[in-house]
C-alpha cells in the first residue's frame, strides 16, 4: 500500500491517539464550575496555549471549531456580518478563485443571499494573487470591502500564498484578511501573529490530529458574527460544549508538527522531489502543477496533469495497484468536475480532467515513492488509451 | 471473446439497483475480479429517488455504493453525463420531433453501457461489463456467443438488448438471466446476500423524466407547436399542441370531443411532423401487414435470405410472427397476422426461439386499411 493522500487526511499520530484515548475516559464539562469542570478547562486551555504556540498566536486568539470548513465559515460569514453591520456599505467580498470549497462556497452563499459582491482576485498560472492585484481591486473602492479571504497554501497544486505582502495591503486599508492556512500548517512556517492576518483556518486532521476539530486564529480586535449560537463558549464567537480529547489530541499534534517542520520539510520534501523526478522520467509529457520552485510550493505536494487521460481512469488504475492518490478536483456524489484552481490558472478544460494529486506526509517512504515509479507509467498509457469520455 | 480459462476482470455497472447488485455479487462469487461503477447519467442529479425513477439520482449512487461495500469490491462513480444527453437524451427528443417513438433504454445500451463504458473498461484493462439485465449468454458447441430470453420470460429484457452486435455480445456478461431466476428470487438473494437494495422497488419510467411526465418534458424542449387533428378523410376533429406529444396507437388524451360516427373508440394512426398533423381512426386502420426497418443491427452472421422469426415490437410486448428479408441493409418484414402499436422509430427486434437475431430500426410500416 503507498498512501499518497496525506492532503485528504493523514495518519493521526500515535501521540495524539494517546491522548486522545486518555482523554475520552475523563468525564468533565469544560464549562462546569466543579472539580471535574476544571480539569476538563485545564486540558482545555493548556491544549490552546500549547497550539497558540506552534502557531505564534496568544493563546485567546485561538477559537476552537469542529474543523477547517467550519472556520473558515465562521471567518467569512462572521467578518463579513460583523463589517456589514458595522457600515452597509461594505458588502464587497475579495477571494483568491483558487480558495477551497469551504471559503468559496461560503463567499458565494453570500452573494446569493446575503447582497455580497464578490470579486475574484487575479491569480498567474501558479495560482498566486500578487499584492498589486489586491490593490487594484481594493483601490476600486477602499470603502464598500467588507473582507479579503486568500489561502495560505493551496490544496491541490501546494502554491503557497504572499501572505504577509497581502495583509500589508488590506492593513493600509484596514480590512480583515483571513486565510485558510489548513495545508500549510506544519508543512510551511506559519506564525499567525507575524503574518498580519485578522483571521486564519487551521484543522486537527491535517496534522496528525483527530477529525472534527479546528480552530480559527482570530485577532482580538475583530468579533465576527457567530454562525453557531449557544452557551457562548470560545469568546461568544463559536458556541458548543468543547470536545475535549480532540482538543487535547490536535494541541499535540500540531505541537509536534510544528517541532517536526524542518525535519518534514527536508525529508518530506526529499520524497516529493524523488517522486516529481521518477513521474517525469516514466512520463516525460506530464505537466507539473503550481510553482515549480520549492520554496514556492508546499514540501509534501506533487500535482500533475498527464495530457489525453481521465483522472478518474488514473486513480481507478493506481488504486487497483494499492496507490492511493486524488485527482485533486472537489466531487459531487462522486463525480469529478474539472479544478476551479486548475481553470482559474488558465488550464485548458480537457487538460484539466487529467490531474493526479500526491500528497506526502509523516508516514511517507521511500518505498511508496518506487511504487509511483514504477506504475506510473503503464498507467498513464493504459489511461491514454482509454481516453476522455 | 470472453476467455473461460481464468478469472475475469469485469465493470459491473451498478444503478443502485437491485438486480444489478446482485449480478454484481454473483459475479464476484463466480470468483471473477469485478469493480463497481456507478455511471452518473444527469449532470444535474436530484438528491433524492422519487416515484420508480431508474438510476439517476444521489440516492441511488449512494445505494449502489453500499451494495459494493457489502459485496466488498471498488467502487466508484464515472461521469458519462455528456455522452448521455448526446446520445440519448437529444436522440430522444429528436425522434419524438420528428413524429418517431424512440426507445431510450434500448439506445443506452447500444450507446452508452455497451459503448462508451464498455470502451472506456476495455482500455483500462478489463475483460468484460457485468450488468443487472435479464437475458442469457449462450455459448454454443462451436464456441459462439448467442443472446437469449432470460428463463423469467416475465423479466426477459434481451429486447432492449436486441440492438448489441458480435463485438459487444463478446464482453458483456449477464448473470442474472444465466439461471433459473425469478425477480422474487433475486429479491430473496439480495436479501441473504444483506444488500440493502433487497426491498428497493422496480424502476419502470425513463430515467431521465424525474416525473415520468414525457409530454411535459417534450413540451419544455420542443414548445408548444398547435395543430390539427384530423380523420382519415382530412376532417379536422380537434386541435393539439405538438404533435410530438403522441404515440401510433394511443387512444387516450386526445381530447376529441364529438364521438366516432360508428360510436367505436379511435386512436392515433399517423404523426405528421412535417403539417404538424395528427390523424386519428378506428382499431382496425391500426393494423400493420409489413413494414421496413432501417440500421439492423446482428447478434452473429446476418441473415442471408427470407427466414420466418418471431418478432418483439415493445418493450413488454409479446411475440408474432413474421418473415423477414433483408435487402440493401434494409430490413423487409411481413407480418402473418396483422400487428396493432406499430410504430417508426421503435425497435423489432427478431427471434429464432428464444434467440436473438438481431434487430432494426422501424422505418414505414404498411397498413391493411388504404389512406394512411
Amino acid at each position: 500500500m503507498a498512501y499518497l493522500d496525506h492532503a485528504a487526511t493523514t495518519p493521526m499520530l500515535p501521540e495524539a491517539v494517546e491522548v486522545m484515548t486518555a482523554q475520552l475516559a475523563v468525564t468533565g464539562n469544560a464549562s462546569s464550575l466543579h472539580a471535574a469542570g476544571r480539569r476538563a478547562r485545564r486540558t482545555v486551555e493548556e491544549s490552546r496555549e500549547a497550539l497558540a504556540e506552534s502557531l505564534g498566536a496568544r493563546p485567546s486568539e485561538v477559537v476552537f471549531t469542529s474543523g477547517g470548513t467550519e472556520a473558515d465559515n465562521l471567518a467569512v460569514k462572521g467578518l463579513y456580518w460583523a463589517r456589514r453591520a458595522a457600515d452597509p456599505a461594505r458588502t464587497r467580498v475579495l477571494a483568491s478563485p483558487v480558495e477551497h470549497h469551504a471559503v468559496l462556497d461560503a463567499v458565494h452563499w453570500l452573494a446569493e443571499h446575503e447582497g455580497a459582491t464578490v470579486e475574484y482576485l487575479p491569480v498567474d498560472a501558479h495560482g498566486r494573487v500578487h499584492a498589486d492585484a489586491l490593490r487594484d481591486a481594493i483601490e476600486r473602492n477602499p470603502h464598500d470591502v467588507a473582507l479579503a479571504t486568500v489561502m495560505w497554501a493551496n490544496n491541490e497544486i501546494g502554491t503557497i500564498q504572499p501572505v504577509r505582502e497581502l495583509a500589508d495591503v488590506t492593513a493600509e486599508f484596514a480590512i480583515p484578511l483571513h486565510a485558510d492556512a489548513v495545508q500549510a500548517y506544519g508543512q510551511v512556517p506559519v506564525d499567525f501573529a507575524a503574518s498580519g492576518l485578522a483571521a486564519m483556518t487551521v484543522s486537527g486532521h491535517k496534522v496528525g490530529g483527530p477529525y472534527g476539530i479546528g480552530a480559527l486564529l482570530l485577532g482580538r480586535e475583530h468579533t465576527p458574527v457567530p454562525v453557531l449560537h449557544g452557551g457562548g463558549q470560545e469568546r461568544h464567537v463559536r458556541s458548543g460544549t468543547l470536545d475535549v480529547p480532540a482538543v487535547a489530541a490536535f494541541a499535540t499534534a500540531g505541537r509536534i508538527a510544528a517541532e517536526q517542520r524542518d525535519w518534514f520539510a527536508r525529508e518530506i520534501g526529499g520524497l516529493r522531489d524523488a517522486l516529481v523526478t521518477a513521474v517525469r522520467a516514466a512520463v516525460p509529457e506530464a505537466i507539473l502543477g503550481g510553482d515549480p520552485a520549492s520554496a514556492g510550493r508546499l514540501p509534501a505536494n506533487a500535482h500533475f496533469t498527464f495530457p489525453g487521460c481521465e483522472g478518474d481512469s488514473l486513480l481507478l488504475l493506481l488504486d487497483a495497484q494499492g496507490i492511493e492518490c486524488s485527482t485533486g478536483s472537489a466531487c459531487t456524489a462522486g463525480v469529478a468536475q474539472p479544478s476551479h484552481v486548475l481553470l482559474a490558472t488558465g488550464t485548458d478544460p480537457d487538460l484539466a480532467r487529467g490531474t493526479l494529486r500526491f500528497s506526502l506526509g509523516h508516514t511517507s517512504t521511500k518505498a511508496d515513492v518506487e511504487a509511483v515509479a514504477q506504475a506510473i507509467g503503464p498507467v498513464v498509457e493504459r489511461a491514454r488509451s482509454a481516453g476522455l469520455s | 471473446m470472453l476467455p473461460a480459462d481464468r478469472p475475469l476482470r469485469v465493470l459491473a455497472a451498478m444503478s443502485g439497483g437491485v438486480d444489478s447488485a446482485v449480478a454484481a455479487a454473483r459475479a464476484a462469487e463466480a470468483g471473477h475480479d469485478v469493480t463497481g461503477v456507478h455511471l452518473a447519467l444527469s449532470a444535474n442529479p436530484q438528491s433524492f429517488r422519487t416515484g420508480a425513477r431508474g438510476c439517476c439520482t444521489i440516492e441511488d449512487s449512494r445505494d449502489a455504493r453500499r451494495a459494493a461495500d457489502v459485496i466488498g469490491i471498488p467502487f466508484y462513480v464515472w461521469d458519462l453525463a455528456d455522452r448521455f444527453r448526446e446520445d440519448v437524451v437529444e436522440d430522444f427528443v429528436a425522434e419524438y420531433e420528428a413524429g418517431r417513438t424512440p426507445n431510450p433504454c434500448l439506445r443506452c445500451n447500444e450507446k452508452i453501457k455497451f459503448a462508451a463504458l464498455l470502451d472506456k473498461a476495455l482500455a483500462l484493462g478489463f475483460d468484460a461489463v457485468c450488468t443487472g439485465h435479464y437475458a442469457q449468454v449462450i455459448l454454443t458447441e462451436s464456441g459462439e456467443r448467442e443472446l437469449h430470453r432470460a428463463s423469467d420470460m416475465a423479466k426477459d429484457q434481451s429486447y432492449v438488448l436486441g440492438v448489441l452486435d458480435d463485438r459487444q455480445l463478446a464482453h458483456a456478461m449477464f448473470p442474472l438471466g444465466d439461471t433459473e431466476t425469478t425477480k422474487e428470487e433475486i429479491r430473496a438473494e439480495a436479501e441473504r446476500r444483506g444488500l440493502a437494495v433487497a426491498k428497493k422497488p422496480d424502476s419502470h419510467d425513463i430515467c431521465f423524466i424525474a416525473d415520468g411526465d414525457t409530454q411535459g418534458f417534450l413540451a419544455a424542449r420542443l414548445g408548444k407547436s398547435e395543430g390539427d387533428i384530423v380523420d382519415e378523410q382530412g376532417t379536422k376533429l380537434g386541435t393539439h399542441e405538438g404533435a410530438y406529444g403522441y404515440t401510433i396507437g394511443q387512444r387516450k388524451g386526445l381530447r376529441i370531443g364529438t364521438p366516432a360516427a360508428d360510436g367505436k373508440p379511435r386512436y392515433v394512426l399517423d404523426i405528421s411532423p412535417v403539417n404538424n398533423t395528427v390523424t386519428v381512426g378506428p382499431a382496425t386502420s391500426l393494423d400493420v401487414t409489413s413494414l421496413t426497418a432501417i440500421k439492423p443491427r446482428w447478434c452473429g452472421t446476418p441473415p442471408s435470405g427470407p427466414g420466418t422469426y418471431t418478432a418483439q415490437l415493445r418493450a413488454h410486448g409479446g411475440e408474432t410472427e413474421v418473415t423477414a428479408d433483408l435487402l440493401n441493409n434494409e430490413l423487409h418484414v411481413h407480418f402473418t397476422e396483422p400487428a396493432r402499436g406499430v410504430a417508426p422509430g421503435q425497435a423489432i427486434v427478431l427471434y429464432d426461439g428464444t434467440r436473438v437475431v438481431g434487430s432494426a430500426t422501424i422505418a414505414t410500416t404498411e397498413r391493411v386499411a388504404a389512406g394512411v
